[in-house]
């Protein structure tokens, strides 16, 4: 075990799958002899060399639309979108041909291309830097959305996306980067929990609290407040937001019979809708209330001395767990 | 230190207006097409075979012979095509009619090793590249989004949305670098696109791409003037091929209704490509003497007495004219072509005919790479819903009617019966 901050297991992730794989290329702006913005890439072009660790010209659609063809020649491209807010360049190049490649040739190609994303607000940064698009992409058939929360699923998550023979796109919690964890580094990612499983963080009875990214700390200190005023949550880490571990969940609220949804991404159209509706249908005859999301308004992301009000904290998601008491 | 300042004369000089005409064109074609020394042409549309200093062609007779073997065959190709359209057959066509020699020209330029990234319309490529026409009248038909394998034939699924393949043969071009595969007898990638495309940022983003990263891949644009109902005057203010000057690579412009020089000038960038000279932008200046696709109709944005002009310009006639003034062919052998065409004619009308819609279920396949929880779950639900009808018709109940209603047949849901028979919606639209 090691003590390294998220950022850093991510570096060791990404240096384990170039290490493992010749074929594994990474791509994105500043990701080279600056090691990205956030340095999660630092130090592996100096060790991997110029042209596995692609200091790319400054535009998005390119870095997708040029790892898409890399793919279609057997590499292995992990892209680096440098923020949040600037995927939206390349969105044709995700969801129109790299989403769509293995549909359209009828499973003769297949595009093994991970899309790491910076992701969420909270770092009191200027606009589009600060946002949860992910929903755009879970809606788009032929992706797989993840999101890790922690050190130790940031080393072998990024990993297994690596290996995955579906694109991935890969949601960082940028203002986690900093938190510290131990991390086993000699852990094998083959053995670990699956990319589309789901992890119960923590166990409890009365109500199931589902989070990812970022929020899975907020959901894990509200669980412990509410256990002094004697209620046990189950907060479970998504991790994989397309699809959805939905036999985890379910499991859970069938148990409790309440559940609650946070993300910072605004809740209308949000993965806590889908979420919601999948738990009425799957556990109707279990719930004490209906499903209560608490998120992002449904407003642009704020500037960012109004953030703290705009991102669901501690107080707002227990006071969504008081609410299913209500009913 | 000279200072720039608003006088200079230089900074200062007016950019000619769209495509300006020049003073003498190059044989046969309009003068906006620019003067022989800026348009490369080797056989003229009356047959007559010209050199190029820059360009030698050395080809024999029975290579000539082939080549208009091909031009007639996908132009029988395209012509089957519109009419099994018209006849319901297809959803949708894009006709290639008039760029059949750009086409040729550059598609039999590709060794076989080489990777070709069509648009929707490089019928003429995709059959140089040994891909079954049926293959692509499934794709109108509606039967597939495009059902060859893009490795097996060197030649990458036809692409829509306008420019984006531009971008995947620039990362493969680095694939090729990265693999240590060119040099001698090694690969290069042609990209194909149109004028309209160029104004596409994918496009651009691929000019710099490639010309940073020294990518091997030759940038073939098939300039045939008209973006659906978009002249090229709306796309640039200067001949395209002069764009690739900007971004760093050689750019030229060549007859593309002209198959020996689309066959010269490819081969020649291509080799570049391979012996590390980097990309190259081809401009075929070409004309589409069809509709942009079925559902459209030319008549309302441009003029007949264009049509007229460029029909005298025809790739195919002046290939023909040249074998019989050479003495390259006799009636025998076109006697021979024609009959040829009639028979893939007859075989891509009855096949297209007899194609049958996909199963069902099938569309649930290959979304992804294995199980998925959710499309196995609406595939096993959809399955189950398709054999209540079964089950409702065995037994005599009729379907539900919550699925067909009065007057529905027993059995079949209302859905199936309204639907008919022949391809996928006749309004869809591409560029």
């Amino acid at each position: 075990m090691t003590t390294l901050t998220l950022a850093r297991a991510m570096n060791e992730g990404l240096r384990r799958a170039l290490e493992d794989d010749p074929k594994v290329l990474i791509m994105g702006e500043d990701v080279g002899k600056l090691g990205g913005v956030f340095r999660i890439t630092d130090g592996l072009q100096k060790d991997f060399g110029e042209s596995r660790v692609v200091d790319t010209p400054l535009a998005e659609s390119g870095i997708v639309g040029t790892a898409i063809g890399l793919a279609l020649r057997g590499y292995r491209p992990v892209c680096e979108i440098q923020f949040d807010g600037f995927v939206y360049p390349a969105f044709n190049q995700i969801v129109s041909q790299l989403a769509k490649m293995r549909y359209r040739s009828r499973g003769s190609v297949a595009l093994p291309v991970v899309i790491r994303i910076p992701f969420g607000g909270g770092i009191g940064a200027v606009e589009h830097h600060s946002e949860s698009p992910e929903v755009l992409f879970a809606h788009t058939a032929g992706l797989r959305v993840v999101a890790c929360s922690s050190g130790p699923d940031a080393f072998t998550m990024i990993q297994q996306a690596i290996r995955t023979d579906d694109p991935v796109i890969f949601f960082e919690p940028k203002r986690r980067y900093w938190d510290k964890a131990d991390v086993d580094t000699t852990a094998s990612a083959a053995d670990a929990l699956p990319l589309d499983a789901a992890r119960t963080v923590a166990e409890g009875t009365d109500v199931t609290l589902l989070a990812y990214g970022p929020m899975v700390k907020v959901a894990l200190a509200a669980a412990a407040a509410a256990r002094q005023d004697g209620r046990s949550i189950e907060v479970i880490d998504l991790r994989s937001l397309s699809p959805l571990d939905m036999n985890r969940i379910s499991g859970s609220v069938r148990r409790t019979g309440r559940c609650v949804v946070t993300h910072e991404a605004p809740v209308s159209s949000g993965l806590g809708a889908e979420i919601a509706a999948r738990v009425t249908e799957e556990c109707f005859y279990s719930l004490e209330a209906p499903v209560l999301r608490v998120g992002g308004f449904s407003i642009p992301y704020p500037p960012s001395r109004l953030e703290e009000h705009y991102l669901p904290d501690l107080d707002r998601v227990l006071d969504a767990i008081d609410r299913t008491f209500g009913y | 230190m000279p200072v720039e300042t608003g006088g200079s004369s230089a900074a200062h000089e007016v950019i000619p207006p769209p495509l300006a005409s020049a003073p003498a064109a190059a044989a046969g074609l309009p003068p906006e097409a620019g003067a022989p020394e800026e348009l490369i042409q080797l056989l003229t549309p009356e047959g007559e075979r010209v050199d190029h200093p820059d360009y030698p062609l050395d080809i024999s007779a029975s290579e000539l012979r082939g080549l208009y073997r091909d031009l007639v065959l996908v132009r029988r190709m395209d012509t089957e095509a519109i009419a099994l359209q018209r006849q319901g057959e297809l959803g949708i066509w894009a006709s290639l009619l008039g760029q059949e020699a750009a086409q040729i020209g550059s598609g039999r330029a590709l060794g076989p090793q080489d990777m070709a990234f069509p648009t929707y319309r490089e019928h003429g490529v995709a059959w140089c590249r040994g891909v079954d026409p049926l293959k692509l009248l499934e794709l109108f038909r509606g039967v597939s989004h495009g059902g060859w394998d893009p490795a097996e034939h060197k030649f990458h699924l036809y692409t829509i949305v306008i420019g984006s393949q531009t971008l995947h043969a620039t990362g493969y071009a680095m694939g090729i670098q990265r693999d240590g595969a060119t040099g001698d007898g090694g690969e290069a990638v042609i990209a194909y696109f149109g004028d309209g495309a160029t104004s596409q940022g994918d496009v651009n983003e691929a000019f710099i791409w490639a010309s940073v990263f020294n990518a091997p891949v030759v940038f073939f644009c098939q300039n045939n003037q008209w973006a659906i109902s978009e002249p090229l005057e709306r796309q640039s203010r200067i001949p395209l091929y002069q764009r690739a000057r900007g971004f760093g690579f050689p750019g030229m412009r060549v007859d593309g209704n002209d198959v020996l020089a689309c066959l010269a000038v490819t081969r020649a960038a291509l080799r570049a490509a391979r012996e590390g000279q980097g990309p190259t932008m081809i401009e075929a200046f070409t004309y589409r003497m069809g509709a942009h696709t079925t559902t459209d109709d030319p008549t309302r944005y441009r003029l007949a007495g264009d049509l007229e002009a460029w029909k005298l310009r025809d790739p195919v006639e002046r290939v023909k004219a040249y074998l019989v003034r050479s003495g390259s062919a006799d009636a025998s052998f076109f006697d021979e072509i024609d009959a040829e065409a009639a028979r893939l004619g007859a075989r891509l009308r009855e096949a297209c005919r007899a194609m049958p819609d996909p199963a069902p279920l099938s569309a649930f396949e290959h979304i992804y790479a294995g199980p998925h929880p959710v499309v196995d779950a609406e595939r096993d639900a959809y399955a189950a819903y398709l054999d209540s009808f079964d089950d409702a018709g065995r037994d005599g109940h009729g379907a539900p009617p919550s699925a067909a209603g009065p007057p529905g047949e027993p059995g079949v849901p209302r859905v199936a019966q309204a639907r008919g028979t022949g391809g996928f919606g006749r309004t869809g639209e591409a560029r």
